[in-house]
Parts: C-alpha cells; structure tokens; sequence
C-alpha cells in the first residue's frame, strides 16, 4: 500500500511525506523527513512543516529540544533484526516528551509490529512486500501483557487486582 | 512450583497462535527463511542438521509430572522416543517435523509449558539453583524472583531484538551452583547487614569464543529494583552492542571496551530515571508468586539417618547422588542420566514417564533439572531412599557418578548441532568407557568433564576441571583439551576460572588415552584427599603437559587454537 501509512490504531492514512534519505542538491520542501544532521542545520523558521528521522545509532537526546515542536520523528530499521530503534523510541517517548506522530521507517515487517506499537510508535511505513491485512491482524497478536511499556505505563502486576475477577 | 493463572494461560496460547500463522505464512511462501528465522528462534526451532530441533524451556529447572508426562508424550508422538536435556536446564527434541511444530506449541501450553526465547537475540530462559528452596546454604529463594523475572522478560517488546542472546541466572544460596559469573547477567542473592533481600549484580560473564567472568556492577541492589536494573543493563546494551560482528555482539565485549567502571556508570545514569517506577516490584507481587513456591505438607518426626543396609552399592549411590535437605528426614536425589554408554542429558520418552511417576511417589509431584544434565527427585523421605533407588537401577537412571569424572557435560555436538565443528557424544562415550571401572572413579573423587562441540561451549568447557572443544582443521575433526576450569560451584571451593588450554589438540581416538595421563599425573601428584582442580592448582598445567606430550611435539601443533 504505498502512499499510505499504518496507523497504531490498525486504520490506513494517506500519506504524503517524503523521506529524504541523503540530502544533496534538492531543495527540501514542507512534508520531508529529513536526516537529524540536516534537521538540526535547518534555520529556525524553515523547521515548521519538515520532520526528521533518526539512524539506528542516533542519539535522541540531541532532538529533545525540539521535541515539542516536531509533528513526526521516524526511526529507521536499517535490517528487521536491529533493534535499536525500539530502544531509541522508548526514550523519546518516556524521557524527551516526544508526542507527535512517531513513524517506523526503513526493514519494517509485520512481525515487529506489535513491539514498535508497545514501545511508543504510532505510524509504519511497511517495506512494500507486506501483506497488509497480516498487519492489521499483528497490531492485535497478544490481548495484554506482563511488563511496562510506553503505552501501558504499567506492568500487569500493578493492574492484577483490577482484572482479578477475570476468568 | 508456579502455576499459570488464566492470563498467563491466554498469553502463551496467543503466542501459540502467533506462530502458527507466522509459520503457515512461511510454508506459503509468503515469509522468507531470512525473515522466519528469528520468528521461529524466538520459539526455540533451529534448524539442524538432520532435522529441525525444537528447545523447551524448563523455567529455572523446575517441573512438574505433568508436564514430565506431556515431554514423554511429544518425544512419542513428534520426535524418536527421546529428548535431551540440555546445560541451560531446557529440553531438547532433535527429530522434529517443521509442519508440526505449531501442534507441539499448542500440546506444551496446555500443561503451562512453552518455547519462548529459548532462541534468538532477545533474554532466554532464566536459570538458577537446581537445589532452591530445599538446600540448608539457601540465603533467599530465588525461585519467585526468577518468575517475576520471567513474566518480565517474556515479549519485552524493547529488547526481542538485541545484538545477541542474553542469558540471566539467579542464585539465592552461599554456593554459587548457578554460575551466575558466567552469564549476561548474574544475580547473586544476599541479604544486606539490616536483613532486606537484595543482589550482587555482575554483567558480562560468558563463555563462547572469548570466555569471561562477569563483572560486578553492583554489590548490593534492592530486590524490589531487579527489574529496573535489569532494563537499565539491556537497554545500554541494545543501543551499543556491537551488531556488525556476531562474534563480537554479546554484552562481554561491550563490557570490556567501555571497561567496567565505565559501564557500570552508564547503567546507573539509566537506573536513576527508573529507580522507584512503576517496574518496582511490591512486596504483594512477590508474596502472590511466593506463595506459589510455598513448602509442601512435610511430615514432621521423621527420622534422619539413612539405614544403608549393609549394601555397598546403595551406599555408595546415597554417597554421589543424594544431597541433604533443609527438611529432617528428606532428602534430594540426583538421577543421573550419564550411565555409560548413554549421550549425556538424553532421556527416553520411558524415562521421563517413570521419574514422573517417581515424582508423585516419592515426593509431591515435582523435578528438577540440572544444568548439569542430571534430573533431581527434591523431596524424597530417607525411608524410602533404598525403594527408590532399586526403581532407579532398574531405569538406568541410577549411576552413582554425580560430581564424577564420567558424570560428564556434553552438548549434543556434530551428530545433530549445525554450529558444531566436532562431535561430542562419541567423546563422551569413549571416555565413559574408559573409566568403567566405578570403584576407581569413585577413588579419583570429583572431577567436572565437560565438553563443547564448538566454541559457542554449550557444553560449558571453559569450567571444566577437565575442558574438551572440537576444533575443525582442514575439515576435520581435533580436540582441544584444557584444565583448571571452575565455575563457581562448590567442586572446586567456589573458585571462578577459565581453564588453560593444554598445548596442540588431539584426535578423537586419542582423546581417551589423553584423559588417562591427565589423570595419571593427578594420582601421581596428589597430596592426601587432593581433588584433582587442587592439584591443578597447586601445580600449575606444566606437569600436565608433560604427562600428555612428553618430550614430543603434538601431532597438530598449528590446531593449537584462537580460544584467547
């Protein structure tokens, strides 16, 4: 489904942004994601409408500043197996108060779909192979969970008592 | 033992039901072996020489007759009438149809059983004291803070992708019989000088191609703060491992490049932001697992001695392979699954349904397995040690060799493992028969063999008193043979050492005379009651060495290998 993007909530949104892996002579326009380098060069006033994406071994601390202010930060998976994109998104989430649109970008496979939407992603753009009625279905592999994440801040033991009466 | 609540039961069926469709996708076509492969790791399938092998996790060791009965079920009915329990306390079937794993999945749920990260880059299954709970050198049980640990680490859905596998062990007595020194992460329970319950935390302990004793980061960590210290070590560990060489990949190296102080301070830095979080652990968590592993109905006024009868063969069995319990009139016994003739830690599907039965007779249904390959029965009553030992011999279960030179660790090596370079059976076998002689093994006293078909030592050699690793020269096959190895445990006073290696490696056939100098040199030298690591200690390998080369040079003298 090119042009269009996996949203965490399991619905499709069109999707309209260029992601611009190497930035040469082409002029950037409003809705590229750009690399951090590039981004952090920009001038103030040109940062509005352009996002950024981050390289697996990128340092999130160096976009807290502007955090608040980007409406989407992507993370690339240079290979499916990298995981360091679910630890970078952590962070951005829980500690640089990052709440804009947070995009997996790059290897993206179904089967990682449910960990990048439990570590704080709310957009995929799959790699072009994928099936996209598989992805829907991933995003609901597992009803609950033991352990904290980004969206469920708590770990099922602290929310044991409320499901006690569960069968 | 722990038993699943209705949401741990509706996890794993969720994950039975994931990989069923992961694996019919791929069996259509539509996922790639590329793209399988770590799917299918992080459910224990590797795929082997001959067949697939399906790992399943034993979670610290512990195991209930049930699900005993259910592993005799599946070697029957999916694999050849056996399994093989391996060195990280899991189950292992070497004959295993790919079309009929995800029926195997579902068959191990239904008895609370799975094979979740036994594979694969992510946290494996967590191990510990085969004696916890039960031994009179326990500190703290660390059994309840091993399933908090294991619930924690099941999907963590930060670290199912790190550079490379991650291994904890957990130990709660003063005896280390966890090596927790050589594991990813070792906890260590103690208690502080006030009482409270906490660990000793080293990281980047392994053995593999460049083995390495762990390093302490913290001497005393909070149990309640376990598994924010644990994400703080792996979340430092996923965003800088190395992960453009798999040989270079695992925590240990990032460990030592950055140096321990240096590490240590990068996991505190992220240890303060989650220092009293929502992961604390609250004292009602742990008490609702612990209730779990609450002591069984013992009876009370039993007797404490074991009347041997008169019987030298069952004394000598009560002597190797049972073990004291905290309970008067118990005691813990080690089936040995090393008889010669027998591949170290296989069991037959036969096997496993009589320790089962065994479980329930003498005992309240429960088992253990070693990471030492061996099976213990923990609650038997002392008057029904000479039943229970008749029952045994006639199983083929009752070689009184625990913590002797032919109760020998061995990974399944080259006749089934893809990553081996040599066999290790075949080793093992050899070198059991060599030392047939039981009284004479029972006179040279403890001695841990172990033996690795390669270098990812699974077979553990690097702790072995006595190591074996099969090397490949020129496509064939050599073993390497090492001394001085100790892991932690009390065969060698709680001594921690990676063994020397002892010059240019030998072929299979040699292997056995090689043991015999080894051991040659050892009744030669030894002073009084001397266990053989002592001598080694005491005399260093030179008298070794000269015991097994002599005056002539190695016949592969350029094998002499990388293990540095």
């Amino acid at each position: 489904m090119s042009g269009a993007v996996l949203r965490a909530d399991a619905s499709w949104a069109a999707d309209s942004t260029r992601v611009v892996r190497e930035i040469l002579a082409q002029p950037i326009v409003p809705g590229d994601i750009v690399p951090l380098a590039d981004y952090l060069a920009l001038p103030a006033n040109r940062r509005g409408a352009i996002g950024v994406w981050l390289a697996a071994d990128s340092e999130p601390a160096q976009i807290a500043p502007f955090a608040t202010e980007l409406a989407l930060i992507a993370i690339d998976f240079p290979a499916f197996k990298d995981g360091r994109g679910f630890s970078i998104a952590t962070l951005l989430r829980t500690r640089y108060g990052f709440t804009g649109d947070l995009r997996a970008i790059g290897d993206v496979l179904i089967d990682q779909l449910f960990y990048m939407r439990r570590v704080g992603f709310t957009s995929f753009a799959l790699r072009a192979d994928q099936d996209p009625g598989a992805a829907v279905a991933a995003l609901r592999t597992f009803s609950d969970v033991y352990q904290a994440s980004v969206t469920q801040p708590l770990p099922y033991f602290r929310r044991r008592a409320a499901h006690g009466a569960r069968p | 033992m722990y038993r699943y609540d209705a949401f741990d039961h509706r996890i794993v069926q969720e994950r039975v039901a994931q990989y069923r469709g992961q694996l019919e996708r791929h069996l259509a076509g539509k996922l790639s072996e590329d793209e399988f492969r770590p799917l299918r790791l992080q459910n224990g399938l590797y795929i082997q020489r001959h067949a697939p092998m399906l790992r399943i996790a034993i979670p610290y060791g512990l195991i209930s007759a049930e699900q005993m009965r259910k592993l005799a079920h599946i070697a029957r009915r999916y694999d050849r009438g056996y399994g093989h329990f391996s060195t990280r306390q899991n189950l292992q079937f070497n004959w295993i149809k790919l079309e009929e794993t995800a029926d195997i999945l579902a068959e191990l749920a239904s008895v609370s059983m799975h094979a979740i990260q036994t594979s694969g880059n992510c946290v494996r299954n967590i191990t510990s004291d085969e004696f916890a709970g039960i031994t009179r050198d326990e500190i703290v049980d660390p059994r309840p803070l091993a399933e908090i640990l294991r619930q924690w680490s099941t999907f963590h859905p930060e670290f199912a992708y790190l550079p490379r596998k991650f291994k904890i062990a957990v130990s709660g007595s003063r005896e280390d019989r966890a090596a927790t020194a050589f594991h990813d992460i070792g906890l260590f329970a103690l208690r502080s000088p006030e009482g409270e319950k906490g660990f000793r935390v080293s990281v980047g302990g392994g053995m593999g191609r460049t083995p390495v004793i762990g390093t302490v980061i913290r001497d005393f960590l909070p149990w309640q703060e376990y598994l924010n210290y644990c994400e703080a070590i792996l979340r430092v560990y996923n965003r800088y491992g190395r992960r453009d060489n798999i040989w270079k990949a695992r925590i240990k190296i990032l460990v030592r490049a950055l140096g321990g102080e240096e590490f240590a301070r990068q996991v505190e830095e992220e240890f303060a932001h989650l220092q009293g979080g929502p992961s604390t652990v609250p004292d009602a968590e742990y008490e609702r697992v612990a209730a779990h592993f609450e002591p069984f109905d013992y009876e009370t006024d039993l007797a404490d001695t074991i009347d041997l009868r008169g019987d030298k063969p069952f004394a000598r069995w009560v002597e190797r392979n049972v073990r004291e319990h905290r309970v008067t009139g118990y005691r813990a016994v080690v089936l040995s699954l090393k008889k010669t003739g027998t591949a170290p830690g296989d069991a037959t599907a036969e096997q496993m349904d009589v320790v089962a039965d065994w479980s329930e007779r003498y005992g309240f249904g429960e088992l253990r397995v070693t990471h030492e390959q061996n099976l213990v029965l923990p609650d038997v009553r002392v008057d029904q040690l000479y039943a229970l030992w008749k029952d045994a011999r006639a199983a083929g279960l009752a070689t009184p060799n625990i913590g002797l030179l032919t109760d020998i660790i061995a990974c399944p090596g080259g006749d089934f493992c893809g990553l081996a370079n040599a066999k290790s059976i075949p080793i093992a076998k050899a070198i059991q028969h060599r030392f047939d002689d039981l009284d004479y093994v029972y006179d040279l006293g403890e001695i841990n063999l172990n033996i690795s078909g390669c270098i990812n030592s699974c077979g553990h050699h690097h702790v072995g008193h006595i190591g074996i690793l099969g090397v490949d020269k020129d496509g064939s096959e050599w073993y390497q043979v090492s001394i001085g190895g100790a892991d932690g445990s009390d065969a060698a006073h709680g001594r921690v050492a990676v063994g020397k290696i002892l010059g240019p490696s030998f072929a299979a056939d040699e292997v056995p005379d090689v043991i015999e100098k080894l051991i040659g040199v050892y009744v030669a030298r030894r002073e009084d009651d001397e266990r053989f690591i002592d001598t080694v200690v005491r005399l260093g390998i030179d008298p070794f060495k000269q015991g097994v080369y002599g005056s002539r040079p190695g016949k592969n003298e350029s094998a002499l290998a990388e293990a540095a």
